[in-house]
């Protein structure tokens, strides 16, 4: 192996370090596979069994979970590298990916990062030095105040200038922390004050900037890309303007409702601000465009290969990783500006594990069931988990990117829809219906896209427990997915039992067919099954169903309730988690899951654009019978609390202490010796002994009593300790 | 036609034809006209029969009562159906026996007989199920309770099944205690039949639901492993008020004979269970832990079993048109067979000669039988047929099927001077000693000596059910009254009595009438002469079950006494 030290760049990428995990980790290694470059992947504790360890050639261990000390920590990520030959490092996205430190340090140890220089990451790292630069290459910024004094008065007055209302920011960081929006002048003190605070502690640089706060904004970015020939070109727009906590959760490409000179303004814009920095590599130049007034302005420039990167390669028919790996190859640009097609329209959802209605809490927990939409030239699944994996809470809960291209907008729209619907998730509540609708909404399927868009259609897109029309239709087809799950799990039922039998009565089966056998009349029985709200966790209805076994094979389910009739339906079991289900001359595909966890069965099914999620009491604990456990110990009514009594027939051989002596507990009082065995007699709890009126030689009887132990503070306590004293001490018997 | 050196050069295809020709050879042909007027005429007689079974059944399946059945429920008690389907595998079946025993045999009514009985599978192994009816008089002991009991005692015993007695009953009926207590196959034999099976290794589990009082205590008492109840079931030689009445001592039946006295302190339960379905999981947990009990030898099943088998031909369900009502008329057994047995497929065995008893090989569920169906009187040759049959069917331990409609032996000079007793008797032999699995189904007529030749309730097949339009008598009521008005007649001769024409028609209607009575498929299931009575189309599938549970134990080999020749 000839070490990766001092060797020139000119010397073309044969092993890549991946230092990321997740979907992105996996993608990057997809790539570089086809172009015959072996992977090495990092991974911390938590990650050792995922995926993207399993999909590298090699994976090398950097550290415990948290990021800090693991992903984020440079120096391990960068030996990992040396130690397994790898010449270059992939930083994907978020982690050290916009580091000039880190990619400075790789410089140093002679590996190449693959992403821009580490002057252009330091220059628009910094929100205000880089909106300086930008300002002087002539890309529009939004008005406000960038300047580094920051005096209140001044800014204040800077405010009054830019007119309100008034976005305040940290220089610094990121992700919505100590943002703050002021809509009149007198707030400005108290939010700036805020806003200072936050950066201070979340960053530790408090410098803030002013912006005008624009109120119905998009969020477009332009995916640029530069080689280390001089050479930057754009490969369209995207729209991220659909977020929530400011954070992406669908975006596409390229942005509805624009018109092409805008588009090339905007193209030509984001190429200017990446030549500004003397950009090379995958980068992104974000503007936030006033719908109102049709302005852009330029925000910031991310210089790293975004999440949504994949709907850019759908729209241009390129793989940007491998533009990536050229570029830093040190090849020119595959093709030029005007070579770039632009073909049809793409999507991106991101699949989260959070919960929806708690303000899109993160979620964590195990994905027992995993069965994203199949692949194909227009539908990308990017993941780094699979079934089983859990979602820990150390990283970024997203699941999956489900990335769809069509013809235009609106069929890929329908695609979009599709997959969503088909995308199964269980283990974890998701925000896949809550994308789904989304993506129903008139207004995003019109392109009226803005970043206020859930906030500003929350009352469609979240349910509303108080709308009774949409409590009862919601119920009413919970129930009739009830009803499914009742058939499935009758039919899965049966054929497990059926394949799992001994193969040793040859006539068995027959005992098992379907329907069962009853002597004049059907079988049928009885199950209960309880929706489960994922959004608010609280389950409010429960379905009781009689279902019977008809002769014809089918299932006729009815419920208690008035007014509704019995649904006959049949289930095939397809395979293994797929049924196709019949009922009123309908039928259709639907596949359920079940799992358990905590003694509750799981049972999720979805069917058509439905996913309902429900829970079954598991059989009974057989072994709960603690209960009688707990009595079976003492026979010790007759007794005054505190009175020792003796385990069993014997002889006192020794008495270790005087009576009325303050004793602890566990301390020996006295021995006794039966069954040619010593006992040891000990104090039960701390006290006072009385009534110690037995002494060496003494013959006592099975259960007298010996002393009692009396402690008036701790007598509310004894039982407790009682109870794990007998269970572990010795064999004594108490009375309190 | 293929050369012994041509092997190698036989193609598979060639096989595969000659199999396909082997297996042509014996399939039936339908055998039934359904445009004809019988066959209307028999459907519609048998849609009136079936129906009428329904409504039976429908009363017992109601058990003792919507008052009953309310305090039940209210005890949290499932009823013993119930119970049933909490036990078995989920989704599988359960093979009830004698539903309507005891139907119409006291002054009131005693649905089912106060007690369920049964088979199904509990994690795959075969068990039979007895359940108190606590609805039901409070799950006294009636003597058909009794009777029924011991019947599915026997059959567990025969076939080596794990019993599992549901206990919810108040002990022997003490009116009829006569009838119940004293003789040799009454309540005791219950725990003699319990201890008996434990040393043969089959299981018995007690799970008490309910009262298990005085003798009734034995039942959990002699079990090899019991749950009780906590709150329902208790166990007492002696309730409450007859311990006050005794000893003064006041005690309440929880405190008495509860579950936490007898598991915790009398030893006389095992397992202590916190509600009604707690102690039902309890039970199917102690039969997936009987692993090898009573199992020793079993050869379960036959080895040259088929899985693949086909179904029959002919709809099931034709079943119900085939039997005419009136036993005069006959029908070809064969019709019958074509819609039991695999793909209709049945190698008749001495087709030409005595040609009234039809004998051949099929299968069922794969499953080899050998089959007898009646298609007449049986003469000397039949009889002499169905020896020789049995006799090849117990060397190669394949289980026979009796399918009965019989009137009888021949009668008359001719035929005793062929020695029909003779050849009756090696039938009869035959039948008595076969130790392969015997299933018998009445689908007409069983009358006189050839009940006994096809194995009639008296040579203990494993199982025997009875179609909705069978009748069992000595012998006709006609016959009966005609040659009971000869002797009367003859008598009255003798004392110079004039007998009227009038006086004579009325003595023979009587007697008809109780014939025809007694006879009735009813009057017989009632009394357990039989294991219930099944809807025609149901016949497959029984037979296929009871087959199962009959091989469930080891092969026998069948010694016979001596043959009369």
């Amino acid at each position: 192996e000839s070490s990766p030290h001092g060797t020139e760049t000119t010397s073309r990428i044969e092993k890549i370090l991946i230092a990321n995990r997740g979907e992105i980790a996996c993608r990057i290694m997809r790539t570089a596979k086809r172009l015959g470059i072996r992977t090495v992947a990092v991974y911390s504790d938590a990650d050792r069994d995922s995926l993207h360890v399993k999909s590298a050639d090699e994976a090398v261990h950097i550290g415990p979970p948290p990021a800090r000390l693991s992903y984020l920590n440079g120096s391990a990520i960068v030996e990992a590298a040396i130690r397994t030959g790898a010449q270059a490092i992939h930083p994907g996205y978020g982690f050290l990916s916009e580091s000039s430190d880190f990619a400075t340090l790789c410089e140093e140890k002679g590996l190449t990062f693959i992403g821009p220089p580490a002057s252009a990451i330091q220059d628009m790292g910094d929100k205000s030095a880089s909106k300086r630069i930008m300002g002087a290459a002539g890309v529009p910024l939004v008005p406000g105040y960038h300047g580094s004094e920051q005096d209140i008065e001044l800014m204040k007055s800077e405010a009054d200038r830019i007119g309100y209302p008034v976005l305040i920011k940290p220089t610094h960081g990121g992700g919505g922390k100590g943002m703050r929006i002021v809509k009149t002048p007198n707030e400005f003190v108290d939010s700036f004050l805020g806003a200072q605070r936050e950066a201070a502690a979340s960053f530790g640089i408090n410098t803030i900037l002013l912006e005008k706060y624009i109120t119905k904004p998009r969020h477009i970015e332009v995916q640029i890309f530069g080689d280390k020939h001089g050479n930057v070109l754009h490969l369209y727009e995207r729209d991220c303007s659909v977020q929530r906590r400011h954070q992406k959760i669908i975006e596409e490409a390229p942005a509805p409702n624009v018109m092409n000179d805008f588009r090339s303004h905007l193209g030509q814009a984001a190429v200017s601000a990446a030549k500004a920095v003397g950009y090379h590599n995958a980068g992104t130049v974000e503007f936030i465009v006033d719908t109102v007034s049709g302005q852009f302005y330029f925000m910031e420039m991310n210089t790293r290969l975004q999440v949504e990167h994949p709907v850019t390669e759908m729209i241009v028919g390129q793989d940007l990783v491998e533009w990536q790996i050229s570029v830093a190859n040190g090849e020119p640009l595959p093709i030029n500006q005007s070579q770039v097609p632009l073909l049809g329209h793409a999507f991106e959802a991101r699949i989260y594990a959070e919960n929806v209605p708690k303000g899109f809490l993160p979620a964590t927990g195990v994905l027992h069931h995993y069965r994203p939409v199949p692949v194909s030239p227009t539908v990308r699944v990017e993941t780094g988990v699979e079934q089983g994996d859990t979602v820990s809470m150390h990283y970024d809960p997203m699941i999956a990117k489900l990335v769809v291209s069509g013809e235009n907008r609106s069929a890929a729209l329908v695609k979009l829809k599709d997959c969503l619907s088909k995308f199964q998730v269980a283990g974890v509540p998701t925000n896949i219906n809550f994308l789904q609708k989304l993506a129903d909404h008139r207004e995003f399927e019109n392109g009226n896209v803005e970043t206020h868009f859930i906030e500003h259609y929350k009352d469609d897109l979240f349910t509303d427990p108080n709308n009774l029309t949409r409590a009862k239709e919601t119920y009413d087809n919970a129930r009739f997915s009830a009803t499914l799950v009742a058939a499935c799990l009758c039919e899965k039922e049966h054929s497990t039992i059926k394949s799992s039998l001994p193969g040793t009565n040859g006539l068995l089966p027959i005992w098992y067919s379907h329907p069962p056998f009853r002597a004049h009349y059907q079988a049928s029985r009885t199950m209960e099954l309880e929706l489960e709200n994922e959004y608010d966790g609280s389950s409010s209805d429960f379905f009781t169903f009689s279902i019977t076994y008809q002769s014809d094979g089918n299932y006729l389910i009815e419920t208690e309730e008035v007014n509704s009739p019995g649904l006959g339906v049949k289930a095939t079991l397809l395979h293994n988690q797929d049924f196709r289900v019949e009922t009123d001359g309908v039928s259709m595909d639907v596949s359920l899951s079940a799992y358990s966890k905590d003694k509750i069965k799981h049972i999720h099914l979805w069917h058509g654009s439905h996913h309902y999620h429900f829970r079954q009491k598991l059989e009974l604990d057989l072994s709960d019978d603690n209960e009688i456990q707990q009595n079976t110990n003492f026979e010790t009514a007759s007794h005054p609390p505190g009175t020792v009594v003796a385990p069993m027939a014997g002889l006192v051989v020794k008495v270790l202490v005087m009576d009325g002596t303050k004793v602890e507990e566990g301390q020996p009082i006295l021995v006794l010796e039966a069954m040619k065995m010593e006992h040891v007699v000990k104090a039960p709890f701390t006290g006072h002994v009385h009534g110690l009126k037995v002494t060496a030689g003494q013959q006592v009887s099975d259960r007298s009593p010996l002393f009692s132990v009396k402690n008036m503070i701790s007598l509310q306590n004894a039982w407790k300790h009682l109870s794990s004293y007998y269970m572990t001490v010795c064999p004594i018997y108490i009375a309190l | 036609a293929v050369s012994t050196t041509s092997i190698p050069w036989r193609s598979s295809k060639s096989i595969q034809l000659l199999h396909k020709r082997d297996f042509c050879l014996g399939v039936l042909p339908d055998g039934v006209d359904r445009n004809s007027e019988a066959f209307a005429q028999n459907s519609k007689a048998m849609e009136g029969l079936i129906s009428q079974l329904q409504s039976h059944i429908n009363k017992v399946l109601a058990g003792g009562g919507e008052e009953a059945v309310k305090r039940n429920r209210k005890r949290n008690k499932l009823l013993p159906r119930e119970r049933i389907d909490k036990l078995i595998d989920p989704g599988s079946s359960f093979l009830e026996l004698s539903q309507l025993a005891g139907h119409e045999l006291y002054g009131e009514t005693l649905p089912s007989g106060g007690i369920i009985t049964g088979i199904g599978p509990v994690h795959g192994r075969l068990c039979m199920f007895v359940a108190n009816d606590p609805t039901v008089k409070g799950g006294t002991y009636y003597p058909i309770t009794v009777k029924k009991h011991l019947r599915a005692q026997e059959i567990a015993a025969q076939c080596k099944l794990p019993c599992i007695y549901l206990v919810d009953s108040g002990g022997a009926f003490l009116p009829k205690q006569a009838e119940v207590f004293p003789d040799k196959d009454n309540f005791g034999r219950i725990f003699y039949n319990q201890a008996v099976m434990s040393a043969e290794g089959i299981p018995q589990i007690a799970l008490v639901l309910g009262s298990c009082t005085a003798g009734g205590a034995y039942i959990p008492a002699m079990a090899d492993e019991s749950v009780m109840v906590k709150g329902n079931a208790t166990i007492f030689l002696a309730g409450p008020p007859l311990v006050k009445a005794a000893t003064g001592e006041e005690v309440t039946a929880e405190d008495l004979g509860g579950a936490s006295v007898h598991c915790k302190t009398s030893g006389v339960s095992d397992y202590f269970a916190q509600d009604e379905l707690h102690g039902l999981a309890l039970g199917r947990n102690i039969v997936k832990n009987l692993h090898m009990a009573g199992k020793q030898g079993v050869m379960n099943g036959l080895h040259n079993l088929n899985p693949e088998y086909k179904e029959p031909l002919y709809d099931e369900k034709e079943l119900r048109s085939i039997a005419p009502i009136d036993h005069k008329q006959a029908f070809d057994i064969r019709s019958v067979i074509a819609r039991i047995v695999d793909g209709s497929e049945f190698d008749e065995f001495k087709k030409q000669y005595g040609t009234t008893l039809v004998t051949g090989f099929a299968r069922i569920f794969g499953q080899p039988v050998g089959i007898l169906g009646n298609n007449g009187i049986l003469f000397n040759e039949s009889a002499l047929k169905g020896a020789h049959f049995i006799e090849l069917c117990t060397q190669r331990n394949i289980p026979l099927v009796f399918l009965q409609n019989i009137t009888g032996f021949m009668v008359g000079s001719r035929s005793e001077a062929n020695g029909i007793a003779k050849s009756g008797a090696k039938m009869v032999m035959a039948v008595s000693c076969a130790k392969v699995p015997k299933i018998t189904i009445m689908v007409g007529g069983s009358f006189g000596a050839g009940n006994y030749a096809m194995c009639g309730r008296a040579y203990s097949p494993n199982f025997l059910f009875l179609w909705p339009n069978a009748k069992i008598s000595v012998m006709g009521g006609a016959q009966a009254a005609s040659v009971l008005s000869q002797i009367e007649s003859g008598n009255k001769k003798k004392q110079g009595i004039q007998w009227t024409e009038e006086e004579q028609e009325n003595f023979k209607s009587k007697i008809t009438e109780a014939y025809e009575r007694e006879g009735n498929c009813y009057y017989s299931t009632a009394r357990l002469w039989d294991d219930g009575i099944i809807d025609p189309a149901d016949t497959r599938k029984i037979i296929g079950f009871c087959i199962s549970a009959s091989l469930n134990r080891p092969l026998e080999d069948t010694k016979y006494g001596v043959f009369r020749m």
